[in-house]
């Protein structure tokens, strides 16, 4: 119960602070299990899709999240446990230095919340990128389509909330946010792992406004 | 008649042409078959609606007195400068420089409104915030396109906020007869500019055929551009016995202010040109952000400023 206001609370304040709006182009929100893939610049980008999201389907929406970050202290592993509900994949698959550390291959967890009904939010590029643009793929995105080929992958551009707070600002700057979903994604017959993320990575910047 | 029953009059008057507005629109809608879509009918009703809380939210500001317009006019300030930031690109080195035009510039803007220090009202951000601007953005050491960045920055600031607070400067001004009447400065000023485009719209649909630039504003016509600001003339000449101005020099002023006005809309077009939006915002449904309803008053209230202080204040 609590879980279910704190969510709710996080989602307001990400509605309030950003004035967040959500375009919805090519696809539209229903309960069909999708992977939404994002851009990723800032700790509140998972807050914001949620937010955008109905709230029926919010609930059966999970993020992946990094569990070499989210374990470290018991704020962080309640939030991402509890609350969020994230699927936890280790980074760094091969190092096993950590004691906390989710079992097995991350694949694996991802496409057993999927076969749970569950849709998942998903950073492909792997970590917060601090520059302009998009960062290169990491490979994830692939093998979790090749995995699960009946789901629909929806890229999704967020603009501004890494400017509204990036990385090492302590006061976050009160800018509008824009949330825009693409048309859906799914890996072709034939098609290998460089294509395919290159095709994906480049239906992603498309949402993105001009740059300048 | 005291200043209150004039502004008392003045509301009342408004409130009641808007109703008729709404009843009109609400006719036209009614007329139309149900679920069929009529994109002007539905345009005009928009409009409407935005009227009623742009003359609602003026009529709450001015029962709060000086303090009321302040509080109003920086948060439209505020809400104008979120938008021009939003849909301008700047970079992680502009961070700082961007949170002391929102914590700092804005708040002090519109505080020297309020003790009433007009020598650094008028150049805190002319000269301060253009020099220490610039300065903050250097410290985060990005080099990239950086007089472009420090320029956008510059100029939203003056925009959204130096322009916008000539409005509630409006009653800082000492003019000799007209004592605690400054607040139908405001109301002269709002309800010229504004009617200039709703007249520039009617105007452009009813006989608008010689488009005035396509690539900067589809919309805008000469036959609407020369109806709606003749015609909003004629309004600010009417409201000549609310301002210190006679019958004339009212005509003059307003015809200032609505060219100017006019133009404010079209450079704040082609800057959403150039960004590729359509709207700068979407505060009200359907109906654009609030840059979209001040560009024109963002350009003509320093104007109307000046010319009301150099020529009433003694």
């Amino acid at each position: 119960m609590i879980e279910k206001i704190l969510a709710a609370v996080i989602c307001h304040f990400a509605t309030l602070l950003t004035g967040v709006r959500a375009r919805w182009l090519g696809s539209l929100p229903d309960g069909r299990v999708r992977v939404y893939y994002a851009n990723h610049r800032s700790h509140g980008d998972f807050a914001l899709i949620w937010a955008t999201l109905p709230k029926r389907i919010r609930e059966r929406t999970r993020p992946v999240a990094g569990a070499d970050y989210w374990l470290k202290g018991r704020l962080r592993t309640y939030l991402i446990n509890r609350v969020l509900r994230g699927v936890l994949v280790d980074r760094q698959a091969g190092h096993t230095d950590q004691a906390d550390k989710p079992t097995g291959d991350p694949i694996a967890a991802m496409s057993a919340a999927l076969a749970a009904g569950e849709s998942l939010i998903l950073f492909p590029e792997g970590t917060r990128n601090l520059g302009d643009g998009l960062l290169p793929f990491k490979s994830g995105l692939f093998h979790l389509a090749r995995t699960n080929p009946a789901v629909e992958l929806i890229p999704v551009w967020i603009e501004n909330l890494g400017r509204a707070m990036p990385k090492g600002s302590l006061i976050p700057l009160p800018l509008l946010c824009t949330l825009t979903f693409g048309p859906a994604l799914t890996l072709q017959t034939s098609e290998d792992k460089a294509a395919f993320l290159a095709r994906a990575r480049q239906a992603l910047l498309d949402l993105a406004p001009p740059a300048d | 008649m005291t200043p209150t029953d004039t502004l008392l009059i003045l509301f009342g008057g408004i409130f009641a042409a808007l109703a008729v507005a709404s009843l009109i629109g609400g006719m036209l809608r009614w007329r139309l078959q149900a679920g069929q879509a009529s994109g002007v009918v539905d345009n005009l009703n928009a409009r409407i609606k935005a009227w009623w809380w742009m003359i609602g939210a003026l009529a709450l500001a001015f029962w709060g007195g000086k303090a009321g317009v302040i509080m109003l006019f920086a948060f439209i300030s505020f809400q104008a400068l979120r938008e021009f930031i939003s849909a301008t690109h700047t970079r992680l080195g502009d961070h700082r420089a961007l949170l002391w035009c929102f914590l700092f510039f804005l708040p002090l803007q519109y505080g020297l409104i309020a003790i009433d220090w007009y020598g650094l009202f008028s150049i805190l951000i002319p000269v301060y915030a253009f020099l220490l601007l610039p300065i903050s953005a250097t410290l985060g050491a990005d080099t990239t396109r950086f007089l472009e960045r420090a320029a956008k920055v510059q100029w939203g600031l003056m925009i959204c906020v130096y322009c916008i607070s000539h409005v509630p400067a409006l009653l800082t001004l000492e003019i000799p007869g007209f004592a605690g009447q400054n607040l139908q400065l405001i109301v002269f000023l709002v309800l010229t500019v504004q009617s200039s485009d709703v007249f520039q719209y009617v105007w452009g649909k009813l006989f608008g055929k010689h488009k005035l630039s396509p690539e900067i504003s589809p919309s805008k016509t000469l036959e609407g551009l020369v109806g709606g600001v003749l015609t909003s003339t004629a309004v600010g000449a009417g409201l000549w016995w609310i301002t210190p101005f006679n019958p004339w020099q009212a005509a003059l002023v307003a015809l200032t202010i609505n060219m100017l006005g006019f133009f404010g809309g079209f450079v704040l077009s082609a800057i959403k040109r150039d960004r590729g939006l359509k709207d700068w915002g979407a505060m009200i449904e359907g109906h654009g952000g609030m840059l979209d309803r001040v560009d024109s008053i963002s350009f003509s209230a320093p104007i109307f400023f000046h010319i009301v202080r150099y020529w009433w204040v003694p």
